[in-house]
């Protein structure tokens, strides 16, 4: 699920250049020059072969046959019934669709602030001339390695309403700390503060690697010409920033409209539907209620609309992201 | 962005209190720095100590909190563990999947990569378009189709319905083929002319020249399936075929308030892939930040 699509337009056009500069293939040693042909199309289906057919059977074939089940009645067992666009149809008119979008948006709101100016923060202090930076970076970075339901556990616990550690020492400052992912309104929270926890020390290495290519005189003529820290950070540093920032906000989005693991195993969409995010709306349609082309129709709605907000970034990027 | 070196301006006229000030004042700049980034550290770390005491704390959660330092610590949620549950064998299928995934996307990534690198063809470009636009597919809208796919064959509830998907990834071709394009032309075209073949070229040239990025796949590989959740949660149903992460979001239901075994049950889950990560640091934190950079 990692997607690099900030980069996609830019690589297909690095695929130009490098084919351009192509090396000359060594020469075959065919007879003739059909059987060279031959050997060498053998020679490229070797190599791309063992690729190919798995994304083909397991990701673009199960893709179309997704858009097809999206236009039938079927719950996984029986035959499936068409019944064109009504899925769609149902879908765009029930509120509970709007309400699992809004859930998974105010995911996205809650969430994404909170990395990016924490991981900020730390790449900005990892920056400079710190002892023990690696040590450090590798603490930060620790989360990133550990499973979405690890770290859904282990927040259900820090966060338990009665006997949790967060809750019991609020308790020591005469604070009675929420129901945190028992109470509808603290449960959303909750899971984007387990899940900020997780990514901070993603979002912090792109960084502190957006920072490091940044020349230091730049700065030094900012310092010289009399500006201070906050001055140099919002004329400077985060100008030069913006390719990092933008891929930053481009993954998180694309990640955050598909958040499912931690929502799973921290609240199943609970207390009383507060988290019933996108993802989760999709598998209980599915092996829950046996509403496998609704389901199928969902997943394409979210698929559209994954890609329309990544494409309106890329084209949106020429506005603020500068690249040297 | 601590203040290391002056301006010039300050080292003229005056400069010399200027600059013991300056110098006092960066320093103590430096040591509230230091001071905000290790309370910050140990916040963040804070919840995998705790999620190792509470599992050292027998009968955690029921009635009281742990104590910061355990007074009697003991195993016995571990034991508990393993004698209850399959969870052995769990953790047995947890390795075999994500040893199997890995292997084979070196192979997979790595031939399509030097496909894309060296072996021009017509319309390569589009394919590599492709291969790239299959990151963008969530697996939410492949779901429910794959697993008729695989149902039809009779792979539901097993290894191989698990393993199917996992064989190729678009991102491990993205990653070789930008380190293969880094291997100078020429190392392909000497071997050439000592007669090699693409495959011994493949083999003897390139890929030993790309090894650092194999080593990043190796691990985002198998990081990826052992801690992948969705797919493994869907095709694979009985108890003793389960991977670590579904094993635990069970655990978590038979054992609502039994904290130190759920928490136990984390700490097996964390620790293999904290050993790969002290290992390969270096490479993880590479791959990361170059997915960035570019």
């Amino acid at each position: 699920m990692t997607a690099l699509v900030g980069e996609a337009a830019a690589e297909v056009r690095d695929a130009e250049r490098a084919t351009t500069r192509r090396a000359r293939p060594p020469r075959p040693v065919g007879r003739n020059r059909r059987g060279r042909r031959l050997r060498y199309t053998l020679t490229v289906l070797a190599f791309l072969l063992p690729s190919a057919v798995p994304l083909v059977l397991f990701v673009l074939a199960p893709m179309v046959a997704a858009a097809w089940i999206s236009l039938t009645e079927w719950n996984l067992l029986a035959p499936a019934t068409w019944v064109g666009l009504e899925n769609y149809a149902n879908l765009l008119s029930d509120p509970e669709t709007a309400d699992v979008f809004l859930h998974t948006l105010s995911y996205i709101v809650g969430y994404l602030p909170l990395v990016y100016v924490g991981g900020l923060a730390i790449a900005l202090a990892l920056n400079t001339a710190l002892r023990g930076r690696t040590l450090l970076r590798g603490v930060y970075f620790l989360p990133v390695i550990t499973s979405w339901i690890v770290v859904a556990l282990v927040w259900r616990w820090l966060l338990n309403p009665s006997n949790g550690v967060v809750n019991t020492v609020l308790g020591w400052f005469g604070i009675d700390g929420p129901g945190w992912w028992t109470d509808p309104a603290w449960a959303m929270p909750s899971i984007i503060l387990a899940s900020a926890w997780k990514d901070l020390g993603f979002v912090m290495v792109i960084l502190l690697a957006g920072l490091q290519a940044i020349d230091p005189e730049l700065l030094d003529a900012a310092r010289v010409d009399g500006a201070g820290w906050w001055r140099r950070l919002f004329s400077v540093t985060l100008p030069l920033l913006s390719p990092a920032t933008f891929f930053v906000i481009v993954i998180s989005l694309i990640n955050g409209f598909q958040v499912f693991d931690q929502v799973y195993a921290m609240t199943g969409g609970g207390p009383g539907g507060a988290t019933q995010v996108v993802v989760q709306q999709i598998y209980d349609l599915t092996f829950r209620y046996g509403k496998a082309g609704e389901a199928s129709a969902l997943s394409w709605l979210l698929f559209v609309v994954i890609l329309a907000v990544t494409v309106i970034q890329i084209r949106g990027q020429r506005r603020w992201v500068n690249y040297g | 962005m601590a203040e290391t070196t002056l301006a010039p301006t300050t080292a003229r006229a005056g400069g010399i209190r200027r600059r013991t000030e300056a110098a006092r004042a960066a320093g103590a700049r430096s040591v509230l720095l230091h001071v905000v980034i290790v309370v910050g550290a140990l916040a963040m770390f804070f919840p995998f100590y705790w999620t190792v005491v509470t599992s050292l704390t027998p009968g955690s959660g029921l009635s009281s909190t742990p104590s910061l330092i355990p007074a009697d610590a003991s195993l016995e949620a571990y034991q508990r563990l393993f004698a209850d549950l399959p969870f052995a064998r769990v953790v047995g299928n947890s390795l075999l999947l994500a040893t199997v995934t890995t292997l084979a996307q070196l192979v997979t990534s790595a031939t399509a990569a030097y496909a894309f690198s060296r072996l021009p063809f017509r319309g390569r470009t589009v394919v590599f378009g492709i291969y790239l636009a299959t990151m963008m597919i969530p697996l939410q809208v492949l779901v429910v189709p794959l697993f008729a796919e695989l149902r039809a064959w009779g792979l539901v509830d097993t290894y191989l319905g698990a393993l199917l998907p996992t064989l190729a990834a678009a991102f491990g071709v993205f990653l070789l083929r930008q380190a293969m394009n880094q291997v100078p032309f020429e190392l392909d075209e000497a071997a050439a002319l000592d007669g090699a073949g693409h495959f011994r070229i493949f083999w003897t040239v390139i890929l030993p020249n790309i090894r650092p990025a194999l080593a990043t796949l190796a691990v985002f590989a198998f990081m990826g399936s052992w801690n992948s959740f969705l797919w493994p949660l869907v095709v694979l149903r009985s108890p003793e075929l389960q991977t670590l992460p579904v094993a635990l979001a069970g655990l978590q239901g038979q054992y609502t308030t039994q904290w130190d075994i759920v928490m136990a049950g984390s700490v097996v889950s964390i620790l293999p892939m904290l050993a790969v990560y002290l290992f390969a640091q270096k490479y993880v934190i590479q791959g990361v930040a170059n997915t960035g950079l570019k």
